[in-house]
């Protein structure tokens, strides 16, 4: 007698659709991280996904979940207002970096100052994909993207920023982390670090980030595999993976430091 | 419920809370400031939701979330604000929820100053946001009326999901009145059902704005457009004065509106037979009633605290049927009613002496 066992399959809180993500993109790794983390917490009928613009502009076509699409960068503003409203609700938003740390950094460092019990789930590719490649505030020191040919010039467009250091320096933060989606252990401790976040939430400790360095190989110019090397050698000297702000009951289950 | 002396502003906040208003999210800007702080008390004290923005343009889209999740929100702002939540008030547009929008309008261009004026006419009625569409714009001209159009707007909001601004201007929002606030709306227990509620027991509800390929956004606007329609069927409000006999009419709305009337009167005393056509929805603009009375009578004096900005539609409405003028103040200035007489005057004499030009009067 055979017995099966499912240990892989879609996660409810995924619809099912062909995403129009580029190969080798991690988005649909992302996606998938949330999905379970939502599908694993049983709060699918109860959340909320506000969408931002960008490559990503489309969640709401591939999360099974109640959702909106907001304006660029204003995600957070409008993820605060839904929250204030339906505090028994669980409102996430998904914002890439030129959304988030470029058009919408003032929505996301107020809506961290209040402490709004909401989760961001920032994806932080050095650039912007949607538009074509353009240099973002995230783009690394020298890289060349297509508004920045020659190379980032700090000296013309500064340096990059680092937003998961920067929310974990306000108070309303309960959680604030980096991890990475280039190999199959990161990916594992991205999950851990999304179901924290979205424990945060559940537990009221207020707000919740988490910055995903991820692969963007179409405006990278390379291949699928170049671009996870591309994340290990040349985004994660410059973005620490870590725990840079753990309200005190996420600690016990947190991983600290790098990695 | 008898009449008290309230100030526009808070009258304007006060209105709102009765009429059901669930959620408030603003940003301080003068002469609104104190609907703000009205709702900053009264909101949380009701235990509903009050949240001041750290910008316009937060502030809108707070209102925008709200409005998705299907409670009774409301913004409030003045000239330079309302610039700022336009992209809000796109996506509102373009995704069909129902908002409110309380504009207190102030002289403009830029900074311009914190005095009354009504230099939004054109933001507001037509230029809302990229894109095709128009919100409801109601234009009070009494503390009473702006208590009366805050609770229609609500109601507007829901009828058709659409954004509705009640133009106010500085005048309205700081002077004091006796007036009567309705009685308080009991709270709506029920989110509407293309509410995002949480996908429980039913398919996913999603608000957007983004169609990509042409049929689907053509589809989307033909929609709006079918809407949009209706809404000039069913909506027009406006107010006549004094047009038994009248050959001479003037057009204006809020606060010009209560000067002109009084200028009315004074001119009906000295034997001018003028009566006074205010539109009370901006838009939808009052088409018909303006098109019936341009035949009728054979001048129409246009009186804006603007530079002529409502004039033009009232010049489109009446083409050739009747003579079109326009007289106004900018920056903030409020026209008297001698100033408005003066110009009818002018207008007058100018139909007795053929030699007599107009131009000179015509601010």
């Amino acid at each position: 007698m055979i017995s099966e066992k499912v240990v892989y399959e879609r996660p409810v809180a995924l619809s099912v659709n062909r995403t129009h993500y580029c190969p080798g993109c991690t988005h649909g790794t992302a996606h998938r991280l949330v999905a379970e983390t939502i599908d694993e917490l049983n709060i699918r009928e109860r959340t909320i996904l506000v969408a931002s613009v960008g490559c990503s502009v489309f969640a709401y076509d591939y999360f099974d979940v109640d959702a909106c699409e907001a304006p660029h960068g204003r995600a957070p503003a409008m993820a605060t207002g839904i929250k204030r409203v339906s505090p028994d609700n669980i409102v996430f938003t998904y914002q890439g970096d030129g959304d988030l740390a470029s058009i919408g950094i003032g929505e996301a460092i107020h809506a961290a100052s209040r402490g709004e019990n909401i989760t961001i789930i920032f994806i932080n590719n050095a650039v912007y994909g949607m538009t074509g490649g353009q240099m973002a505030p995230t783009s690394l020191i020298g890289q060349k993207t297509t508004s920045s040919p020659l190379g980032r010039d700090p000296k013309l467009s500064g340096t990059p920023l680092h937003i998961a250091e920067l929310m974990a320096g306000l108070p309303g933060v309960a959680y604030s982390v980096r991890r990475s989606l280039h190999d199959a252990r990161h990916v594992i401790q991205a999950k851990k670090a999304i179901r924290l976040a979205f424990e945060a939430q559940m537990q009221h400790l207020g707000f919740s980030l988490v910055e995903l360095l991820s692969t963007c190989p179409t405006n990278w110019g390379v291949a699928p595999g170049e671009a996870c090397d591309w994340v290990r050698e040349e985004m994660i000297p410059v973005y620490p993976l870590g725990d840079f702000k753990v309200a005190e009951p996420l600690r016990a289950r947190s991983q600290r430091g790098g990695q | 419920m008898s009449k008290q002396l309230l100030k526009g502003n808070v009258a304007l906040a006060e209105a709102a809370i009765r009429a059901g208003c669930e959620a408030y999210f603003g940003y301080p800007i003068t002469p609104q400031t104190e609907l703000l702080e009205h709702m900053a008390r009264r909101m949380i004290e009701l235990n509903r939701v009050f949240l001041q923005a750290e910008s316009e343009v937060a502030a809108i889209n707070m209102v925008y979330g709200a409005a998705v999740a299907g409670t009774k929100v409301m913004t409030s702002s003045s000239s330079p604000g309302i610039s700022l939540m336009q992209e809000g008030f796109s996506y509102i547009a373009g995704s069909n929820v129902p908002v409110v929008v309380i504009d207190v309008m102030r002289g403009g261009p830029g900074l311009g100053n914190i005095q009354p004026s009504q230099s939004d006419y054109n933001q507001i009625t037509k230029s809302a946001g990229h894109g095709d569409f128009h919100p409801i714009v109601l234009a009070p001209a009494t503390v009473q009326e702006a208590i009366d159009l805050t609770v229609l707007a609500f109601d507007l909001a829901e009828t058709y999901r659409t954004l509705v601004i009640v133009a106010a201007d500085g005048a309205i929002g700081q002077m004091m009145e006796p007036a009567e606030l309705p009685p308080m709306r009991p709270k709506r227990e029920k989110r509407p059902f293309w509410a995002l509620t949480g996908a429980a027991g039913r398919p996913k509800n999603v608000i957007t704005s983004l169609y990509l390929g042409a049929d689907n956004l053509e589809a989307l606007n033909n929609q709006i457009q079918d809407k949009l329609a209706l809404i000039q069927g069913h909506e027009v409000r406006y107010d006549c004065y004094r047009m038994e006999d009248a050959d001479s009419v003037l057009v204006a709305f809020g606060t010009a509106a209560r000067v002109a009337q009084t200028a009315v009167d004074h001119l009906r005393q000295e034997g001018f037979p003028v009566g006074l056509l205010r539109p009370i929805t901006l838009w939808p603009f009052p088409e018909r009633p303006l098109r019936e009375l341009a035949q009728q009578v054979d001048t129409l004096l246009v009186v804006e605290m603007n530079a002529g900005q409502m004039f033009h539609d009232v010049k489109e409405v009446v083409g050739d049927q009747a003579e079109v003028y326009f007289t106004g103040r900018t920056g903030g200035a409020i026209p008297t009613p001698d100033e408005i007489e003066r110009v009818v005057h002018g207008l007058y004499n100018y139909y007795l002496d053929p030699d007599y030009s107009p131009v000179g009067v015509l601010a």
